[in-house]
């Protein structure tokens, strides 16, 4: 028991480790939340463009979100990674792991978007123009504000999913909040920092995760 | 931008026509990994399901029914905790507690366990969903609870659960590549090994591919499940 304790709680260790947790636990909430909006405005406004019935622009569209649905988030991180040195070496690692999470998030957010706008009857969009409303006045002041609310369930489990996928910035070496532990992990070899960093992760996004079920339930 | 160096770099077919024996030997170990955690975690997950159901039931002692806590716990922190944190943490925890498996067995375990939450979370769900008067007319119809969860239950429970199942399943397989990470010899490792070799992208945009052609007829099948059962 002392020793699991030694292993995986050990006091000598959090005490030094914390200030280097707290640099990576600083970058990964920057990550999370310059990600979150990045994805979720361009996946707005994919699924608003679909709105537009224009067959090739839905056509492309299709395709992006099809194939980005089906890389592993991994795999896209790499290729932007290797990609760096062609965008001049100064790119900072931080937007390549934004770039990654946006064009990745973008996907998701623009089916669970597209997916609340089409369930807004067609009676809405029919009276909006009928009564002199343009394309994006209708969208803006009489679709979107009723498909929010359709909305909100999945788009909040998938922000969810988003800010877990940004440990795998630490893949890339972004000093993410898992990289900075497995940094002080190997250098104190212990696991110690490895099971702050997952305690970190829990109690962060638990809350999140019971209101996911919380708005799923009440949508059911 | 240099525009040549960039399609050398990351499409130059020879050096993938090279790779491919090695990838193809990676995407087995892909396709391996993905099969047990698959197979492994949607049985745990409805095992799972079903007994958080039974423990709730009404008329169990109390004592019974705080059995379902620490359950509820090891779903929770499956869901919030991203799966490469887990994976990493199992991966170095597991030699201190004298346990010794190899990477891939790693792997399986933290797929099959983080899959089996998610999947009892949605088993439950379809469970819940199904109307109560379903039990009731099953048990007076004879039917032991084990039996009517067996044959009525759970066969309708189950199309509920499809949908939100299919996207899961595949998102846990695309979750497959994180193994790399801790040096099993999926797809991603091998192009990774062929990066290194070779100085040059095109064994990453090759694996891409491959696991682009592997996945997407799943992403299409899951789509249209969904649709089916809105109607």
């Amino acid at each position: 028991m002392s020793e699991f304790i030694h292993n995986f709680f050990n006091a000598e260790i959090m005490a030094k480790s914390w200030k280097i947790i707290l640099v990576g636990l600083s970058n990964t909430v920057q990550l999370a939340i310059v990600a979150l909006i990045c994805a979720a405005i361009l996946g707005l406004l994919l699924a608003v463009i679909r709105g537009l019935k224009n067959k090739v622009l839905d056509a492309l569209i299709i395709v992006y979100v099809d194939l980005f649905r089906a890389l592993p988030t991994i795999v896209l991180f790499m290729i932007v990674y290797y990609m760096l040195p062609f965008f001049g070496l100064s790119f900072p690692l931080f937007w390549a792991a934004v770039v990654a999470l946006t064009v990745n998030g973008a996907a998701y957010f623009e089916e669970i978007f597209r997916a609340g706008i089409e369930a807004i009857d067609r009676g809405q969009w029919e009276a909006a123009r009928s009564l002199g409303l343009d394309f994006r006045q209708t969208m803006i002041k009489v679709i979107l504000p009723q498909a929010i609310r359709i909305v909100i369930p999945p788009a909040t489990s998938n922000s969810l999913e988003l800010v877990k996928t940004t440990v795998l910035a630490s893949v890339i070496s972004m000093p993410d909040l898992l990289y900075k532990a497995q940094q002080a992990a190997g250098l104190w070899y212990n696991p110690t920092p490895l099971v702050m960093a997952a305690l970190i992760f829990l109690v962060l996004l638990w809350p999140f995760v019971r209101l996911t079920s919380y708005l799923e339930r009440r949508m059911a | 931008m240099n525009i040549r160096g960039l399609i050398d770099s990351f499409f130059n077919v020879r050096i993938m026509l090279d790779y491919l024996p090695a990838l193809a030997r990676g995407l087995l170990v892909t396709v391996e990994i993905a099969g047990l955690s698959l197979a492994l975690g949607l049985a745990l997950g409805m095992v799972l399901a079903v007994i958080r159901v039974a423990l709730k039931r009404r008329g169990n002692p109390r004592f019974v029914r705080w059995l379902n806590v620490p359950l509820a716990f090891y779903v929770d922190s499956m869901r919030a905790l991203p799966p490469l944190v887990t994976l990493v943490v199992v991966y170095f925890a597991l030699p201190y507690l004298g346990v010794y498996i190899s990477r891939f067995w790693s792997a399986v375990s933290v797929f099959v366990f983080v899959l089996a939450a998610f999947a009892s979370e949605i088993f439950r769900a379809g469970i819940e969903s199904v109307d109560r008067g379903q039990m009731e007319a099953a048990r007076s119809q004879g039917l032991s609870y084990l039996q009517t969860m067996r044959y009525v239950i759970v066969p309708q429970a189950f199309r509920v659960a499809l949908p939100p199942l299919t996207s899961r399943m595949i998102s846990i397989t695309k979750d497959v590549s994180l193994a790399s990470v801790i040096g099993v010899s999926d797809l991603l490792k091998e192009a990774k090994l062929g990066i290194a070799n070779t100085y040059n992208t095109s064994p990453l945009i090759a694996a891409a591919i491959l696991f682009t052609l592997l996945f997407l007829p799943l992403v299409r099948l899951s789509m249209l499940v969904e649709r089916r059962m809105k109607r």
